[in-house]
């Protein structure tokens, strides 16, 4: 087990900047989630870590040692591919052991890791059999079986989840936290669904374009995003963002969306948009979960406006109502008793408390 | 997918398109038959009538009888040839030639192919390439230079390389060498890069991850190219009629026909006896390998 450490790492493909000098600390036992869309450099930094990329500049360190070009065997750590990589033409036993084989580990202690890993993974039936006679899911595991056998200092996860379907990658997501929470080996592990990243990480990184945008624990991402592209990535319907104003209104500060509609800033925020008054180029930011309908009492922070619903979207535990403000689709969470309707008026509220301001020119979150 | 769907969804409605879709398949079958029939028909004719002629005497070849009908039959050309020395030499020296070419190609030609789609070096890329052009210089051109060269060596070597039955175990792997690396290639190109990524992290090395991943993974291509490379070395014929002479030197194609041939007299019996015996060596070695031999060939035109 060890702690992972970036230092000013880039990768350049002829042309092409695919990681730009990042720095990451990993620590011990740490679960860490790569996210980002693709191209944004998640592979390339794993694959770097693996050994399997050389890095054009900047350091990695496993454990404290400069692995720069220490070749993948002997960094100590074991990956899990999106297709598995099973070996085909090897038993799922075969398969877990072939790593400590190679390394001529005594029969007895190969078994018995194997077990282990087994009974970890519940495959101890499927021990006997070929890749090709197991289903996704069982795949999926011999891959984990064959990466915690090694007792590695590192876990590199890549893309594990992406050819499973829907039900099946919910159910190995919990496997895999599970799994994580017994062996607590340092993990690395990379996905482009923000989900996955949310509920498996002590910490996620979220990249963009080569770089890193922002590193925290699910919570801090989701209630403090510090950038545009954070914000709106992270969390499920989108962050809505709608072109607006600040100005001064009686002694406080007001966001104008349109000629009819302005929202009072809340006063503990007053003082960090008091310098943006003169900024034309602003973006509200409210999670949908943030404009649901107008109760008979409203809660601090909750501004009512009126909204004519263009489509509405029933989920049963709530409903997905969609609206136009200021030339912008805007999404919000209702109660499914609220009576939404396609077309409809709805007398809505938008808690200010939740917002963010951002400046759409930089992209940072004021 | 949604087409599939729909059809089954329509299906009643569209019973009529349904059945003259089954008669169109039902049509198609029939044209395949017929084609598959001619060609078999075709191709089976000779070895057919080799047949025939070898069970016939010499006699009744040359008299004016149904050419397509055995009157007399007679083992007489198999016991003959059978216990013939010099037959026994060419079969010898074919066999020993061709098992040697085979274990030379192969251990040329899959690290060869191993390096050229899996190691990104300088080069490799238009290495891969030459192979392949190497290939289609017909031997037609090639084997008079190879002729002049060997000529050459003996002037400066005195080592005489030719009219030597072994110098075909140097030669015929400039024709089985390139082609059967190109298959390899194919074949490993086929096989998933995280494979071999899996295997450097578990610790294998580049050696360790071609004889335990590489060549278990690949066995149809590799049994494939050994069934290639054994076909063209059995049945060489222009180089070993360039490069040997001497009656104890023959490979079997070129012994058949410069000891059966007498100048004009043409021992048609034992001529076709001989290249029929000659034909059973690659001929049951296909009839065990034909699987392996044709998942090979397509391997790499779907991805598996």
């Amino acid at each position: 087990m060890a702690e992972v450490k970036l230092r000013k790492i880039v990768k350049r493909y002829d042309e092409v900047e695919a990681v730009r000098g990042i720095d990451l600390d990993i620590a011990d036992h740490e679960f860490v989630v790569l996210v980002g869309p693709s191209g944004c450099g998640k592979s390339t930094t794993l694959r770097m870590i693996a050994g399997l990329e050389d890095i054009t500049d900047g350091d990695i360190l496993i454990a404290g040692d400069v692995v720069n070009d220490v070749p993948p065997k002997d960094r100590d750590i074991a990956m899990v591919f999106q297709n598995y990589a099973l070996y085909p033409h090897m038993t799922v036993f075969q398969n877990m052991s072939f790593g400590l084989r190679l390394k001529r580990y005594p029969k007895a202690e190969i078994k018995k890791r194997v077990d282990e890993a087994a009974r970890i993974l519940d495959i101890k039936e499927l021990l006997d059999r070929k890749p090709k006679q197991l289903s996704g899911g069982q795949r999926q595991r011999v891959a984990m079986g064959r990466a915690i056998v090694r007792n590695p200092k590192v876990f590199l996860f890549d893309e594990p989840l992406s050819n499973l379907d829907a039900k099946l990658r919910v159910q190995m997501r919990t496997e895999i936290k599970k799994v994580h929470q017994q062996v607590r080996t340092t993990t690395v592990y990379v996905t482009h669904d923000q989900v996955e990243a949310m509920t498996l990480a002590d910490r996620v990184v979220v990249m963009n374009q080569g770089n890193i945008e922002q590193v925290g624990t699910p919570q801090q991402l989701y209630h403090n995003p510090r950038t545009r592209f954070v914000a709106g990535f992270i969390g499920s319907p989108a962050m809505n963002f709608i072109p607006c104003e600040v100005e001064e209104v009686g002694g406080g500060l007001s966001i104008r969306l349109t000629n009819e509609l302005s929202f009072p800033v809340p006063v503990t925020r007053a003082a960090q948009y008091q310098n943006h008054r003169q900024n034309g180029k602003l973006l509200l930011g409210l999670r949908p979960e943030h404009i649901t309908e107008a109760g008979q009492h409203l809660e601090p922070g909750e501004v009512p406006f009126e909204a004519n619903l263009e489509v509405t979207e029933p989920m049963g535990m709530e409903t997905l109502v969609y609206f136009p403000v200021n030339g912008t689709q805007v999404c919000g969470r209702v109660n499914p008793n609220a009576g939404a309707r396609d077309g409809a008026p709805l007398r809505l509220a938008a808690n200010l408390n939740n917002m963010h301001l951002i400046d759409e020119a930089s992209g940072r979150v004021i | 997918m949604a087409t599939a769907d729909a059809a089954v969804a329509s299906r009643p409605a569209a019973r009529p398109r349904y059945g003259s879709m089954s008669q169109d398949r039902r049509w198609a079958l029939r044209w395949s038959y017929f084609f598959l029939v001619l060609f078999a028909i075709f191709f089976l004719t000779p070895p057919v009538y080799m047949l025939i002629t070898s069970l016939k005497t010499s006699a009744e070849i040359s008299a004016a009888t149904n050419p397509w009908w055995v009157y007399h039959p007679t083992l007489s050309n198999y016991v003959e040839l059978l216990t013939s020395p010099s037959f026994l030499t060419y079969f010898r020296n074919s066999a020993v030639v061709s098992v040697f070419v085979v274990s030379l190609t192969m251990l040329i030609s899959v690290p060869a192919a191993f390096a050229l789609s899996r190691m990104k070096f300088w080069g490799s890329a238009t290495l891969a390439t030459g192979v392949f052009l190497t290939y289609l210089i017909p031997e037609t051109l090639l084997f008079l230079p190879l002729f002049k060269m060997f000529a050459v060596f003996n002037e400066w070597t005195d080592i005489q390389l030719i009219n030597r039955w072994w110098v075909l175990l140097f030669v015929y792997p400039t024709l089985t060498v390139p082609f059967a690396t190109w298959i390899m290639i194919g074949y490993f190109a086929s096989i998933p890069k995280e494979l071999d990524e899996a295997a450097l992290i578990d610790g294998a090395g580049w050696l360790q991850t071609l004889t335990k991943i590489f060549i278990p993974v690949a066995l149809p291509g590799l049994i494939a190219a050994t069934i290639f490379a054994f076909t063209v070395s059995w049945a060489q014929f222009l180089y070993p009629l360039a490069f040997t002479t001497s009656a104890d030197q023959l490979v079997l194609p070129v012994g058949i026909i410069t000891s059966l041939i007498k100048g004009d007299v043409f021992n048609w019996g034992q001529i076709m006896t001989g290249a029929l015996l000659g034909a059973a060596p690659p001929l049951i070695i296909y009839a065990f390998l034909m699987d392996y031999y044709i998942a090979g060939l397509t391997a790499g035109a779907t991805k598996g």
